[in-house]
């Protein structure tokens, strides 16, 4: 009989890792807390750095998601026993399930951006989310403010949430620059009067394709760069904002009044994450992601054995960084459950 | 009146809202590269009048994106067009073109 793999969380890693179990022969269960697979994927609209649709990729996980795999869509766990290097995992309706390894992929929740109150968020009106403007994108309905006004003036925040020891995140979101930059030439291409603006502390263009992006998105687009924190925003009599920032470039303070302001907002452990932190005593690092034994070699391998970890749980990623890790996954459980283990290649 | 040296501060911020960019809509035309500029500073290591004065490149090209009135008439006069600037900008601008348009602006805007 063929061993079996219980995958908990059905996002981009979980269903790609489960596409390429089930391909092996694995026998797997897949478990997703909400109605339907994808996870944020479902809510954005458009990928960087290309800006093809994010549907399509969902499509391409979905097709990969053979009958062989059962998935119980709505479903929590509430708790997960091991014996002789077996796993049982209960359900919310008590039923328990047996498996022979296990995958994390509960990955992670955005920051609550009502945390930088500076901000606004949850004050003001016109101050949005990165998340909340996709799902402006994706409704296909006109760009507008809450009063119902064409933005002239959009600025982007970045690294809300992230670099920010204030509110203990030290770390950086990898996927928030290159989306603010995205984000900004949608804009341009929505509103072609409308100004961009990004207020950033740096620029990390490290992927292929980004540094392409943001050349675009001056050159072409317009849109304009301006390195510095945000201070604070305020609003004015008629719902735009006031805001204030260092230009640290020209080495002075400048303010300025826009239409609508997105914040940039990170990456956090999700609470699934957390909860199944807690429930299989895993190791999580300073920033509260789920530590892996080694960050160079051994990338998918958690400190209980038999519970491998793939995707955002470990760290902030992006879709693709997320595809191929839980394709790695997949492969170091195959191993696993075929007796070779990688720990033999490291340990003395 | 006694005079107890106080006065008023001149307000040091940039406001965006008012300051006037015609200047840059104008070089964004005619030199569409200056949007690039990422304030490195390469130009000005380069720049043999910045040795020797306070010519600052990338710094003018900033404060005319953000519309401050400086003094630039008189600091573009410092440029010899020698383009090493030019030669060495990593984001590929031509540095130079924008120097002589910037000039040719300011002539005819007399």
């Amino acid at each position: 009989m063929s061993k079996s793999v219980i995958v908990i969380g059905g996002g981009i890693a979980g269903m790609e890792a489960s596409a390429y179990l089930s391909a092996m022969g694995f026998n797997v269960t897949l478990f997703e807390k909400d109605e339907k697979l994808g996870g944020h994927l479902l809510n954005w609209e458009r990928l960087f750095p290309t800006k093809r649709l994010g549907s399509e990729v969902l499509t391409f996980l979905k097709k990969g998601m053979d009958d062989k795999i059962k998935v119980h869509t709505n479903t929590n766990i509430t708790k997960i026993n091991s014996e002789n290097g077996k796993y049982f995992v209960t359900n919310h309706n008590n039923e328990i399930f047996e498996a022979d390894a296990l995958l994390i992929t509960t990955g992670y929740d955005l920051f609550d951006a009502r945390r930088k109150e500076e901000y606004g968020y949850g004050i003001y009106d016109n101050v949005i989310t990165s998340a909340e403007l996709e799902t402006m994108f994706l409704s296909g309905k006109p760009i507008v403010n809450k009063q119902g006004k064409v933005p002239k003036r959009i600025g982007f925040v970045h690294c809300v949430g992230s670099r920010d020891r204030k509110v203990g995140n030290v770390y950086c979101s990898k996927v928030c620059c290159v989306t603010a930059v995205k984000q900004a030439t949608e804009i341009r291409e929505h509103l072609p009067d409308c100004e961009t603006y990004c207020f950033y502390m740096d620029l990390r263009m490290y992927g292929a394709k980004f540094e392409e992006l943001y050349n675009e998105a001056q050159e072409k687009y317009g849109v304009t760069f301006i390195r510095g924190r945000l201070s604070e925003a305020n609003e004015t009599i008629d719902g735009s904002l006031l805001v204030k920032v260092e230009d640290t470039l020209v080495g002075r303070p400048l303010k300025m009044t826009v239409d609508l302001l997105v914040l940039m907002v990170g990456f956090e452990p999700s609470k699934g994450t957390k909860d199944i932190a807690r429930i299989l005593n895993l190791s999580t690092n300073s920033n509260g992601f789920i530590e892996v034994v080694d960050e160079h070699t051994l990338t998918n391998v958690t400190n209980q054995k038999g519970v491998f970890v793939a995707g955002t749980t470990t760290s902030p990623r992006t879709i693709t960084n997320t595809i191929y890790d839980a394709r790695a996954a997949a492969a170091e459980i195959a191993c696993y459950l075929n007796l070779y283990t990688i720990e033999s290649r490291v340990k003395n | 009146m006694a005079d107890f040296g106080y006065k008023i501060q001149e307000d040091r911020q940039i406001n965006y809202d008012s300051n006037d960019r015609t200047l840059f809509y104008f070089l964004k035309r005619v030199e569409p590269s200056i949007s690039l500029c990422i304030g490195c500073g390469t130009c000005s290591a380069t720049c043999t009048v910045g040795q020797f004065t306070q010519f600052d490149l990338h710094k003018i090209m900033l404060y005319v994106r953000r519309g401050e009135k400086v003094h630039i008439a008189n600091e573009i006069k410092k440029c010899m067009l020698c383009g090493k600037c030019s030669l060495v900008c990593p984001k590929g601008i031509n540095t130079r073109n924008i120097i002589f348009q910037t000039r040719k602006f300011l002539h005819s805007n007399k």
